[in-house]
Parts: C-alpha cells; sequence; structure tokens
C-alpha cells in the first residue's frame, strides 16, 4: 500500500462521490416514481437541473449579508469533506487520521448550522421558521448518530471509521443484538437527516410543513446548485455509511486494482438496493406531523443508547 | 525569563499582582479623569496579564516554587506555592484578562454607574485577588484572596447600583457566595485535623500529608464540592449566575464567567487531586451525576432566554456542568488506579477550562458592543446587525462556532477529549458504573447538540435577518480598542482549536503531578508519529483528529469550488426583494424572535420549566402574547429555605421584647445559671 496509490484512491473516491451522488437521488426519484405508478424521470435528470441552475443568474435579496452568500460553498466542501472520510472503496484512505466519526458528525453539524444561518440571514417568516425545525430535529438526530458510532466504536475498539469498517468486515456473519438496534436507529436518523419522509418531504414546496425546503427558499442558480448538490452528496455519504458500518462487506484493505474492481461493482449494488428501500419506505409511510418528529428521534436515541447498553451486556468479552 | 538573577517565577507572578494593585491605586488617585483611566490605566492592566500569561506558560512545567511572605497571622504568614496547576490558571487568567482589560479601555463611557477610577481599583483588585487565589498556599491566604475575589466582584456587579434589579442580583451573588465560602472555610477545617498541631495544619504542605480516615476525606470533599460549587453555578447552587451577569457590566461578565468560574474549578481539583490524593469511586459518580444534571439544565434554560447575556449565563452553566462530568470520571478512573484514562479524562477538563475562558469571555464582550451601540440586551429588539456591526458580528461567529463544539474550532476539541474519554470506560471493574457511563455519554452528546440550538439562537437573532426596531440602523461597530480585545480571544479560540497536540503536551506538565500520568506521554512514539498535526490521545488505530487538515481542506475545497464555478459559469447576481414564495407584505416583526424560536424546546422539555402564558383571545383590541419561563428551583428549594430563615427569625425575635424589665430578667437568669455551673 504505498502512499501515491492512496492518494489517488483517494482522489478516484472523491470523484465518484461526486459523480455517484445526483445519480443515486435520481435512482431514488426513480424509485419513487415507479412504486407510486407515475412515469420516472430519466435517471440523470439531476445532471440536468445542476447543468441548468449553474447557467442561471443568482437573485439575491437586497439585505443578504456576505454569509448568505458564503453558506452554499461551505456547506458544499463539508459534505465533499464527509463524503471524502467516509470509507467507500477502500479502508486505507490517507484522509482517514484526519477526522474520525465523532468528527464526522461535527462536519454534518457544521454543514446544518450554516444552512440554519443562512436561513434566517433574509429574515423571512419561511427562512427562520425553516431554521428552527432543522435545528430542532437536528438536536436529537446529532446525538442518536453519534451514539450510533458509539455501539460500533466499542465493539472495534477504536473511533476511526477506517478501523471501525475493517473490524466490523472482518467478523463472522452472525447477528449483533447491539448492530440490529443501531441499524434501526440509524436509519431512523438518517431518514431525518437527509429530509425524507417520515419527517421532511424533499420534494415539497409552499407547504408549511417543509424544513430544509424553508431553509434555501431564497437560494437561486449557483448557490441552489451548490445545495441541491451538497444534499444529494449527504445522501449519498449516508448510504454509504450505513453500508459500510452494517454491511462492510466487499470493501478492500488494499488499493490495487483488483480490489478496485471489486469495489466498485459492490458499491454500485448495494447503494441500487439501499436507494431502492429507501424510496420504499418513503412511499409507504405518512409524513408526521412536526411535533411527532422529536418523538420519531426520541425513539431513534433511546435505540441508539439501547444499542451501547445491549453491548455493553451481552457482547462485551469478559 | 525564570532565570533572572535571584528572582524565581513566582516572584514574577507577585509583581504581576502588585502592578494590578498599583494600577488599581493609581486609578483612585484622579477617579473622574476618563482619559488617563480609560487610554492608560486599562491597557496597562492588560499588558500586566499578557506578560504574567506568558510568565505562567513559562513556568508550567517548572518545579513547584514556595514563597512565604511577611504577612498574615503571627504562627500562619502567607504561604505561596507555583506549581503546574497554578501556572496553568494564571496563564488562564493573564490571557483572558489581557483580551478583556484592552476591551474595557474602549468600552469604558462616562457617566455609568460607579465613577470610572473607583471601577478601575474594583477591577483591578478582582484581578489581583484571583491570581492570589491561585498561587495561595495555606488555607488563610486562600480565604483572604477569595473572599477579596468575591467582595471586588460584587462591587463590580452593582456598578449601577441605582436600577434595583441589579441591586437584587448582587444580594443573591453575595449571599450563595458566603454560603459557599462557609463551606469552602468548613472543608479546610476538616483537612487539617490530621494530627498537626496547631495553626501550622493549615498550610496546605501540611494538609498534603496528613492521613484522613474515608469519612473525613469524603466530608471534606462534600464540602469542597458545596462550596466550590456554590462559586462555580452548579446545580442548585446556580440560581446566581442568570442574575448577576446580565447586571454587570459586560467586561465584567466576561471576567466572571470566563475566568472566575474557572477559579471554581481550580479549587475543586486542588482539593480533590492534591490535597486529597486517595479519591473514593463513588464522589466520582456523584459530581459525574451533578455534572450531567447541571449541564442538561444549563442548556434546555438557555434555550429558551430572550436577554442576550442571561442566554449566555445559562450556557456557562452548561459549560460548568461538562467541566464536573469530566472532573466525576477523571475521580472515578483515579480510584480504581487507571491513571492513564484519569489522564485523558482531566486533560479534557483543562482544555475545556481554557476553551470557555477564550470563547465566552468573546461572547460576553460582543453582546457588550452590541449593547453599546442598541442600549438593549433584549434579543426581541435585535436583528441584522451583521450589516452595521462586521467585525463584531464575524468574531462573534468565530466565539457561537467554537461555542457550538463545531469542529475545527476549539470548542469541538475537548468535547471530543470527553467523548474519548467515555469510549474507552468498559473495563471499570465495577458494572453498573460501566452500564451508567453509556447514559452519561449520551446525555453529553444530547447537551453538545443543544448548545449548537442555543448558539444558532443567539447569533442569528442578534445578527442576521432584518432589523427588529428602526432605531437599529444606526447601530455602529466597535471602536479599536475594543476591536483589539475581541480579535485578541477570538485569535486565542482559532489557536486552540488548531494546535491542539501543542496544548497537550503542555496540559502533560499538569496532570503528570497530580496522577502520575499524561496522555502526550503515555500515548508514546505511536501518537507522535505524525507530529503535531494529527491529535491521537492514544493511538493513531483508536483515534485521531487533524483540526489543521480539516480547516485547510474546508478552504481548498471552497476556493476551488469557487473558481470552477467561475471560470465554466458566471458569477452573475441580481439584486432585489427576498421572494418568500411570493408572500408581498413582509415585515421584520413576521421573523422569529427569540422566543419563537425557542419555542419547539419549551414544548419538547415543558415540565423542566414553570411557565406561566398569557394567550390573547380573539376579541381583543389590544392582544398581548406573554410568557414567563422560570426556574423550579426558585420555588422548591429557595423560597421554602428563605421562609425557613425567616421563621427562625421570627421565633429568635420573640426574645426581643423591648422592655428592659425583661432584658434584667435575662441577665439575671444567665447570672443564676453560670454561678450554679461553676460552683459544681
Amino acid at each position: 500500500m504505498s502512499t501515491a496509490s492512496s492518494v489517488l484512491l483517494q482522489f478516484l473516491e472523491l470523484i465518484t462521490a461526486l459523480i455517484a451522488a445526483p445519480l443515486l437521488t435520481g435512482w431514488v426519484n426513480q424509485c419513487r416514481a415507479w412504486l407510486g405508478n407515475r412515469s420516472a424521470p430519466p435517471l440523470t435528470q439531476f445532471y440536468r437541473q445542476l447543468a441548468k441552475l449553474f447557467e442561471k443568474e443568482v437573485v439575491l435579496a437586497g439585505n443578504a449579508s456576505s454569509l448568505f452568500r458564503a453558506a452554499p460553498y461551505i456547506i458544499f466542501a463539508c459534505m465533499v469533506l464527509a463524503s471524502t472520510i467516509v470509507p467507500t472503496l477502500s479502508t486505507d484512505l490517507p484522509f482517514g487520521p484526519a477526522a474520525d466519526a465523532i468528527a464526522l458528525v461535527g462536519i454534518f453539524a457544521l454543514a446544518r448550522v450554516f444552512t440554519a444561518l443562512a436561513g434566517m440571514d433574509i429574515g423571512t417568516a419561511f427562512g427562520t421558521l425553516g431554521a428552527r425545525r432543522e435545528m430542532l430535529i437536528g438536536f436529537l438526530a446529532e446525538p442518536a448518530l453519534l451514539m450510533v458510532f458509539f455501539t460500533t466504536s466499542l465493539i472495534s475498539q477504536s473511533t476511526s471509521l477506517s478501523t471501525i469498517v475493517e473490524t466490523l468486515g472482518q467478523r463472522e456473519f452472525a447477528i449483533y443484538p447491539s448492530l440490529a438496534f443501531a441499524g434501526v436507529a440509524f436509519t431512523m436518523v438518517s431518514l431525518a437527516e437527509n429530509a425524507r419522509i417520515p419527517v421532511d418531504n424533499p420534494t415539497t414546496h409552499l407547504e408549511l410543513t417543509m424544513i430544509h425546503e424553508a431553509m434555501i427558499l431564497e437560494y437561486s442558480g449557483r448557490h441552489l446548485a451548490l445545495i441541491e448538490w451538497a444534499a444529494a452528496l449527504k445522501l449519498y455519504a449516508y448510504s454509504c455509511l450505513g453500508l459500510a458500518l452494517f454491511f462492510p462487506w466487499g470493501i478492500p484493505e488494499g488499493t490495487g486494482i483488483f480490489n478496485l474492481l471489486v469495489a466498485l461493482p459492490s458499491l454500485a449494488f448495494k447503494l441500487a438496493i439501499g436507494g431502492f428501500l429507501l424510496a420504499a419506505i418513503e412511499t409507504v409511510s405518512a409524513k408526521l406531523r412536526i411535533f411527532r418528529a422529536p418523538e420519531f428521534l426520541g425513539t431513534a436515541f433511546i435505540l441508539s443508547v439501547l444499542a451501547m447498553l445491549v453491548h455493553l451486556l451481552l457482547e462485551a468479552p469478559k | 525569563m525564570a532565570n533572572w538573577p535571584g528572582l524565581l517565577s513566582i516572584d514574577w507572578m507577585l509583581s504581576a499582582v502588585c502592578a494590578w494593585l498599583a494600577i488599581g491605586i493609581a486609578a483612585i488617585i484622579a477617579p473622574r479623569n476618563f482619559r488617563y483611566i480609560a487610554r492608560t490605566l486599562y491597557p496597562a492592566g492588560a499588558l500586566v496579564g499578557l506578560l504574567l500569561a506568558i510568565a505562567a506558560f513559562a513556568a508550567l512545567s517548572e518545579t513547584p516554587e514556595v514563597v512565604v511572605l511577611p504577612l498574615g497571622l503571627p504562627d500562619l504568614p502567607f504561604h505561596m506555592r507555583l506549581d503546574s496547576l497554578s501556572a496553568l490558571f494564571l496563564m488562564l487568567l493573564g490571557g483572558s484578562s489581557a483580551g478583556i482589560s484592552i476591551f474595557s479601555a474602549g468600552y469604558l463611557r462616562k457617566a455609568e454607574g460607579t465613577a470610572p477610577g473607583v471601577q478601575c481599583l474594583q477591577y483591578h483588585v478582582f484581578l489581583a485577588s484571583m491570581a492570589l487565589v491561585l498561587l495561595a498556599d495555606d488555607a488563610y491566604a486562600f480565604m483572604v484572596a477569595w473572599e477579596s475575589m468575591a467582595l471586588s466582584s460584587f462591587f463590580l456587579v452593582t456598578s449601577d447600583h441605582r436600577i434595583p434589579e441589579i441591586r437584587r442580583a448582587g444580594y443573591l451573588y453575595l449571599l450563595i457566595a458566603h454560603v459557599g465560602a462557609i463551606s469552602i472555610l468548613l472543608c479546610f477545617g476538616v483537612l487539617q485535623g490530621g494530627g498537626h498541631e496547631g495553626i501550622a495544619g493549615y498550610t496546605f504542605a501540611n494538609m498534603r500529608n496528613a492521613e484522613h480516615s474515608a469519612f473525613w476525606a469524603s466530608a471534606a470533599f462534600a464540602l469542597a464540592l458545596f462550596g466550590f460549587g456554590a462559586k462555580a453555578g452548579l446545580l442548585p447552587l446556580h440560581v446566581w449566575l442568570p442574575e448577576a451577569h446580565p447586571a454587570a457590566p459586560s467586561p465584567v461578565s466576561a471576567m466572571m464567567s470566563g475566568v472566575m468560574l474557572k477559579t471554581a474549578i481550580y479549587g475543586v481539583l486542588r482539593v480533590a487531586f492534591d490535597l486529597l490524593h486517595q479519591p473514593l469511586w463513588w464522589w466520582g459518580v456523584a459530581v459525574l451525576a451533578l455534572g450531567l444534571v447541571t449541564a442538561l439544565f444549563g442548556v434546555i434554560f438557555s434555550a429558551v432566554q430572550s436577554d442576550m447575556k442571561r442566554l449566555l449565563a445559562y450556557s456557562s452553566i452548561e459549560n460548568i456542568g461538562l467541566l464536573f462530568v469530566g472532573i466525576g470520571l477523571a475521580l472515578t478512573f483515579q480510584s480504581f488506579g487507571m491513571t492513564a484514562l484519569a489522564a485523558l479524562a482531566l486533560t479534557s477538563v483543562l482544555y475545556h477550562c481554557l476553551n470557555h475562558a477564550a470563547f465566552k469571555s468573546l461572547l460576553f464582550l460582543v453582546t457588550g458592543s452590541v449593547l453599546h451601540a442598541t442600549h438593549t440586551r433584549s434579543l426581541g429588539k435585535l436583528g441584522g446587525l451583521i450589516h452595521h456591526m462586521p467585525w463584531v458580528a464575524w468574531l462573534g461567529l468565530l466565539g457561537v462556532l467554537s461555542s457550538a463544539g463545531l469542529p475545527p474550532f476549539n470548542g469541538f476539541v475537548s468535547e471530543w477529549l470527553l467523548l474519548q474519554a467515555f469510549l474507552f470506560t468498559p473495563g471499570l471493574p465495577h458494572g453498573y458504573i460501566n452500564m451508567m457511563i453509556p447514559l452519561a455519554a449520551a446525555a453529553v452528546a444530547l447537551t453538545a447538540a443543544l448548545a449548537g440550538y442555543v448558539m444558532v439562537k443567539f447569533f442569528a437573532v442578534i445578527f442576521l435577518g432584518q432589523p427588529r426596531e428602526a432605531s437599529l440602523h444606526h447601530a455602529h461597530d466597535a471602536g479599536w480598542l475594543e476591536r483589539a480585545g475581541l480579535v485578541w480571544l477570538a485569535a486565542l479560540c482559532a489557536a486552540l482549536g488548531l494546535f491542539p497536540v501543542f496544548v497537550i503536551e503542555k496540559l502533560d506538565a499538569v496532570t503528570r503531578p497530580l496522577l502520575g500520568a499524561g496522555i502526550y506521554q503515555a500515548a508514546g512514539a505511536a501518537a507522535r508519529e505524525h507530529g503535531w498535526l494529527f491529535l491521537a490521545p492514544i493511538s493513531p488505530d483508536r483515534a485521531s483528529y487533524a483540526p489543521v487538515v480539516f480547516l485547510l481542506s474546508i478552504v481548498l475545497i471552497v476556493a476551488a469550488t469557487y473558481f470552477i464555478v467561475r471560470r465554466f459559469w458566471h458569477m452573475r447576481v441580481r439584486i432585489t426583494g427576498a421572494w418568500d414564495c411570493g408572500f408581498p407584505m413582509q415585515t421584520a416583526r413576521m421573523q422569529d424572535t427569540a422566543e419563537g424560536f425557542g419555542q419547539p424546546l419549551r414544548q419538547v422539555f415543558e415540565p423542566f420549566y414553570r411557565m406561566t402564558r398569557e394567550l390573547p383571545s380573539s376579541f381583543d383590541k389590544k392582544p398581548v402574547y406573554r410568557v414567563v419561563v422560570e426556574d423550579h428551583f426558585w420555588y422548591w428549594l429557595y423560597l421554602p429555605v428563605a421562609k425557613l430563615a425567616e421563621f427562625g427569625a421570627r421565633m429568635v425575635a420573640f426574645l426581643q421584647q423591648g422592655r428592659i424589665s425583661i432584658y434584667l430578667l435575662y441577665s439575671f437568669v444567665t447570672l443564676v445559671v453560670l454561678l450554679f455551673l461553676i460552683r459544681g
């Protein structure tokens, strides 16, 4: 494992994330359309949308501050960084030691805070409403996610994502009750964090129930393109994270070409299945009232704490 | 610096104390000469602070030095001692006070409260007494310094003593400070009871050598926890904090929150790890539980405040809670002989002390600038200030992000270390504690996430959005002296966030004498493999974090994205009105107020608050909505205690009949009783 090839691999992972993220979102939308018995947009619809938005000029409110204009770039950078840290194609990443699982939660939080601040910058009713709700979702989702990572960290005795994935990948195929709890909690958190039904609806506009869309209502043009792309990257990062934690088979430790030939198709296959399942969950559930969302996330939080306790009670090495 | 012929490091510290006292005395020579005080004395005080910080930094890893001053009681002269723990907190005091004093130089206004000279004296006595608290090496010197600190800060809090609320806040502060001081005094009394004859037992050196039974050690610890907890704002002795912080002038709030609360942490560390060196496991568990309750309580209340300084005061309670969580964890580990983990937990505590001093002082100073620019502390009357006060806003943003514990800023580092300490707990030889730890870790994670909520509210309501009052358009940015103070503290935040490895290496010098282990040393060569970039407290395989790489990659991605968008597309912008779903009648009053932003949390955590709501009916001519959120403790604990005290006083007053014959009867009865006793 030479440094040059692992740097190259890291770069490849970055490029894969940038390209695959819109595809994944497109795939989920396609599945949703099929399951809802509608005709689906093409898989590449998201690229066209990005291209269109980059072409358009930015329409900016007169009282926007420079924070409002900087935020899309910062949010995009956070999400790019997050998707490079998550081990997808290999666990031997030169970037790995820069940020561990706790720092990854921190990156998501940083992006969330900037989104919320930008949402409040213009001072419209919808923007502040969205920011307030986003922070409400965040304050419960963030610790739940952290607790999921803690469970896996206790199993692998490390908070480094690479080590976690390596340890989980090498274990024998057996059901770990703690991981089952953690998996359910993680799924619930991912739904909430990615603005999915039942907590938020990614396709909603002009509705009093919107959260994420309400915050970014004032964005247009390239700013909106970056934010949409960042949202796609977030979904991609969360999906890869779930796959790496709970279905880690197929992520090689080394770097060589052969390993890549295994890693890429298995990643694509797992993402396709995961995307379909996400669309299925969204199709069969109804959106919750906003004040049911804390209950939903509270359940996720308790499940993730239970996962830790279960690990300590049943699985801890004596 | 320490090698100056004939001068020890501690002499430098004491000369800084003298310099501060001299500045204070120089101020009352001309108490009304505004320019002389603001432009000469405060900057001089800042310089002394800076020199103190440098000297303390140099003294961090030196052997302890002891000096006996020719002052004090006949058999108990003032003992002074400078060891690494004192040096660290002196560094914190010097570093923060440098920023706060230079800010004060620009902040001071004519005709506000006390005469500027008197205030300058009180402020510098406050600084000097805090330094003496950290240097004291016997109970008497400690108590003298501790009481001067309490008194000088009381006078500073009540600067605007013509306002009744401020007098009330000052009274509450003084009361709780003294209840705490009595407890600390009793604690020293217990500590000296170890065989040393006479008053010499009150030196810390003799306390260290004394042997205590488990019961008396626990009693001393409990008294210390109560006494220092009262100063720190530990539940249920926190009530003075949200009253006193808003009442005091902003630099004083910054000083109290950033530095004075840390002297209480210093006291707990001094007693628990230095004077008593054999902690019992349940001390740790009790402190951990108290810390968690305090942290959650603080952050939940912080979220619903609409006064910006009260919000920060509650946030200080939260941070104190987190510090006690770390102390509890360190005590637990130490009691089971796991020194390396105890060192990890204690390092997170010390690191968080430095962090909190930097970012909370910064945020309090920011509120000071906002207060001077807008004349209001109420969040409901602010908004949009980022356009009028860009310096304050952007530096405040740095403090807010640090305080919210977001990477790559400083709050995240200590939070990260604390969570790492939690993660390595399994292995405690006590099943139930092992089970409790995940719950505690979950509570810490929840607190940290809620802190993000609070900080978004603080920043967004003050600086973003539309101005909620027309007068805000005339708000002005801070002057250059104020800016210098803010920049200094913001730079401290950034440095602490970006270069944690240097700081931890220095903190090793503090944890090693106390616990016998330091994490930088314990990690060994493996952790140092990556050099100063990577923070890896146990080993790089277990956990690592590199803030500089983190920041650089974000900056790099932002720059790359910007240039790619510019190169391949365009940078066209059209400025118009806000879109807001096409709703045309937007006004500033339609934004979330502070109450509105806190509303979800009021609903989620409803049982924790004592709320009185007045809802308007649909027929009201002038509809009024009012919500008052109060603290249960005030009604459950403080008012009953106050009533009890009043009842006791009334019972005693029964003796005072106001008639001379009754008093003569008392004297006669006393005389007879005494004669009866002496006879036997």
